[in-house]
């Protein structure tokens, strides 16, 4: 007996998927640049095909990295992922050995005990039908893991799970029935034939004690392969074809693709290789400070998928990069975020069921503004030739301690500097382009980078992350650009400055900018350990968290700023440090009114630790009398 | 005719400088209340004009075009609204917790929409 109509469903869910897998891929190559193109054919053909097949075993398979974040929803995803596999494989390597002959179709590996229910009696077959037994178990330990996680998300130590909608539920229904329909399915077969190993071999006959076996079975073989067929072709529609793009996803990775500024192939891949695992909405400040719950990155990408109104989820976020930093997949969340920002208001695109499954590229172009910016006021400048240039930013001049801390280093350190926008200069940029407004930011960019350029300047320093972060990623500058922590780092190696140790106990937070956003994370740490005594927090590096003052959130009402850095400032300051210090103005500015602890820029603690050189000084102050006098003689 | 002989005396008259909110259109301003509610905090006390990165080089008060908005003097605020640079210091500096800078970014939406004042 080698064919049965319960077959069907399977066979036309397995062939329905691997033609749409193919014909989506070829669509999202075709769609490529073609740089990306030529990335991705180089890929191909070298290293980066045996890396990513190194991480689509580790990642997709054993998941690692959620393994790493936290252990019980590992082993879910493990379980069901790795555990599948297994299942295939052996089943096919199964079906071939003992099967009737070689190179079955698939129907026969995945429904092996039904074609040969006299299998699994002794030796070598026992022992194979042992593993397969095993594999099942493994699968079904984390199918209750993850029935339990749906309605106590606490049992795997998630504090939340996410929300589905109606074909997410058809479609995890059709997941959570395939393995308990194969476990009894196979558990009746083998208790009418006596066979089957520990687990449907004793399953199978206490029910066979009691149940009639032969007849039951067929309709639990009929499930299986429903839910198999309805889970293949529902797929494409819900969270679950993450599955097959993951793995798209590794390769273009690997093969140095990165998402850009504008919507294409890339995005939409990582849009759909989310697969709502939840680690975002734990580690997200708004969530467990705030409690917003519904603008989290897995949410985003959802309503992306879904074709929803976004703008509203895509603007009330903090862009601290919390989420990016933990997300298993590697989905670059902040930029598509930035994406979604750009875009404006989305159209509505006409949805109907094709659309799901073919979704017509979102080209959502930003409109031609109304209300274009006009800048033309700005001042024309002249500055005069300096080495090196300090540009203090917007919020440092909000927090003008920080702004004198850095003339009187800068004054001490003897160089050549210009304070640039000591009269109150023009903003960076990021702040617009933080809201979408791309084009207006690149008027404030050329005007900044212009008379950086007349400066003839060779360093830029600043003080403020925001800037740090815009200078050197958007602005095209033939300077080297430092935050202030960087400079003074270099000031201390060089000498120029000298420091006394302040006795004073100091717990440092990342900003975000400058931590996720720049990876400058040593320096600020090196300067204040070089000054006072360092102590750790729960929060460190990339893990660190955000003051919540963040221009980056359009929408979030001041209350909830408030929130989220009073919980960040008691969070870092429960070890009851002398000085929660930071090296942002804006991280500053926030956490100065959310704690009783002193907040300080390191700029501050490094003036305060400074040991003035009279002489230095005094030459300095005389430096034009001398001169004239020289002239004058 | 009294009118130039009066002025000659050192009398002017003034421009008529009522507010008709009858003719004033404010779907501006009920936009940005809907969407964004602390608007209504605002004491108008200019601690956002004071601060400001664009007020400090040019002619702009964030203050003035709060009360412009709310009183529907849309084509002023519109011109206004470009020089904006979004820095967000008044939304800092605001004692009252006004989210400023989604006012402006709101506005700019509110012209977006309203057709007919596309250019």
């Amino acid at each position: 007996m080698q064919f049965d109509p319960f077959i069907i469903p399977f066979n036309i869910g397995l062939y329905f998927i691997l033609v749409y897998v193919v014909v989506r891929c070829v669509i999202w190559f075709r769609e490529l640049s073609r740089p990306d193109k030529l990335r991705l054919q180089r890929g191909f053909f070298g290293v980066a095909f045996i890396q990513s097949l190194k991480e689509i075993f580790l990642e997709s398979l054993i998941h690692r990295k959620i393994l790493k974040t936290n252990l019980r929803l590992g082993y879910m995803h493990m379980s069901l992922a790795f555990g599948w596999f297994l299942l295939i494989f052996f089943g096919t390597i199964e079906a071939d050995i003992f099967g009737a002959r070689h190179l079955n179709a698939p129907y026969k590996a995945i429904f092996f005990r039904f074609f040969n229910p006299e299998h699994g009696r002794m030796g070598f077959e026992a022992v194979y039908g042992f593993l397969m037994d095993l594999i099942l178990a493994v699968i079904l330990s984390g199918l209750l893991l993850a029935i339990i996680k749906r309605f106590y998300s606490k049992v795997v130590g998630m504090k939340k799970t996410t929300k589905l909608k109606k074909t997410d539920r058809i479609a995890l229904t059709a997941l959570w029935l395939i393995f308990p329909s194969r476990l009894l399915a196979e558990s009746f077969t083998s208790g009418a034939y006596g066979t089957g190993s520990f687990l449907t071999g004793s399953l199978g006959s206490w029910l066979a004690s009691f149940l009639p076996a032969q007849e039951l079975a067929y309709p639990f073989w009929w499930l299986y392969s429903i839910s198999l067929g309805t889970f293949f072709i529902l797929l494409p529609v819900t969270r679950y074809m993450h599955i097959p793009t993951e793995l798209f996803l590794i390769f273009m990775r690997n093969s140095g693709i990165r998402t850009g500024d504008k919507a294409g192939t890339y995005s939409e891949v990582q849009t759909y290789s989310c697969s709502s695992c939840g680690i975002c909405i734990d580690t997200c400040q708004l969530n467990f400070s705030a409690g917003i719950k519904n603008i989290q990155s897995a949410y985003l990408l959802k309503a992306i998928r879904n074709n929803d109104e976004v703008s509203d989820i895509a603007h009330n976020c903090l862009m601290c990069g919390r989420c990016d930093q933990k997300c298993p997949v590697g989905i670059e969340l902040s930029p598509i975020r930035m994406i979604q920002r750009r875009g404006g208001e989305p159209e509505n695109v006409f949805r109907n069921i094709y659309n799901g499954y073919f979704r017509s590229r979102q080209t959502v172009q930003a409109e031609k503004s109304i209300v274009p910016a006009n800048y033309n006021f700005l001042p024309e400048s002249e500055p005069e030739k300096v080495d090196v240039l300090f540009f203090a930013g917007c919020m440092t001049h909000l927090t003008p301690s920080i702004k004198r801390s850095m003339v009187k280093i800068l004054d001490a350190s003897g160089l050549k500097y210009k304070f640039i926008d000591e009269q109150g200069g023009v903003c960076c940029g990021r702040p617009l382009m933080l809201a979408g407004q791309d084009k207006e930011a690149r008027e404030l960019i050329n005007y900044n980078s212009q008379m950086i350029w007349k400066s003839g300047a060779h360093t830029l320093v600043t003080s403020c992350p925001i800037c740090y972060k815009v200078f050197k990623e958007s602005y095209y500058l033939d300077v080297e650009v430092l935050h202030h922590t960087q400079f003074i780092k270099m000031l201390i190696d060089e000498g120029s400055i000298k420091l006394n140790f302040l006795r004073k106990r100091v717990v440092y937070h990342t900003p975000c900018d400058l931590g996720r956003g720049s990876g400058v994370y040593d320096e600020p740490r090196k300067v204040l350990s070089y000054v006072t005594r360092l102590e750790k927090s729960n929060f460190e590096d990339e893990n660190s968290l955000c003051c919540g003052g963040s221009l980056g959130n359009m929408k979030i009402s001041s209350q909830k700023k408030h929130k989220i850095a009073s919980d960040a400032a008691a969070e870092l300051t429960k070890g009851k440090p002398d000085i929660l210090a930071t090296a942002c103005p804006l991280c500053k500015k926030t956490f100065s009114s959310a704690t009783e602890t002193k907040v300080s820029d390191i700029s501050e603690i490094v003036a305060e630790a400074l040991i003035d050189n009279p002489a230095k000084k005094s030459m300095a102050k005389h430096y034009h009398l001398i001169k004239e006098l020289a002239n004058i003689s | 005719m009294a009118k130039n002989n009066m002025e000659k005396f050192g009398y002017t008259i003034s421009k008529g400088r009522q507010i008709d909110y009858e003719s004033n259109d404010r779907r501006i301003a009920d936009y940005i209340f809907e969407r964004e509610p602390s608007f209504r905090l605002c004491i108008e006390c200019g601690g956002c004009s004071a601060t400001c990165t664009t007020g400090n080089l040019t002619k702009f008060s964030l203050r003035e075009l709060h009360i412009l908005i709310k009183r529907g003097e849309n084509d002023q605020v519109m011109n206004n609204l470009r020089k904006c640079m979004l820095c967000g210091k008044c939304t800092l500096v605001c004692p009252r917790g006004v989210n400023t800078r989604n006012i402006v970014v709101l506005a700019k939406q509110a012209f977006q929409k309203s057709g007919e004042y596309a250019i």
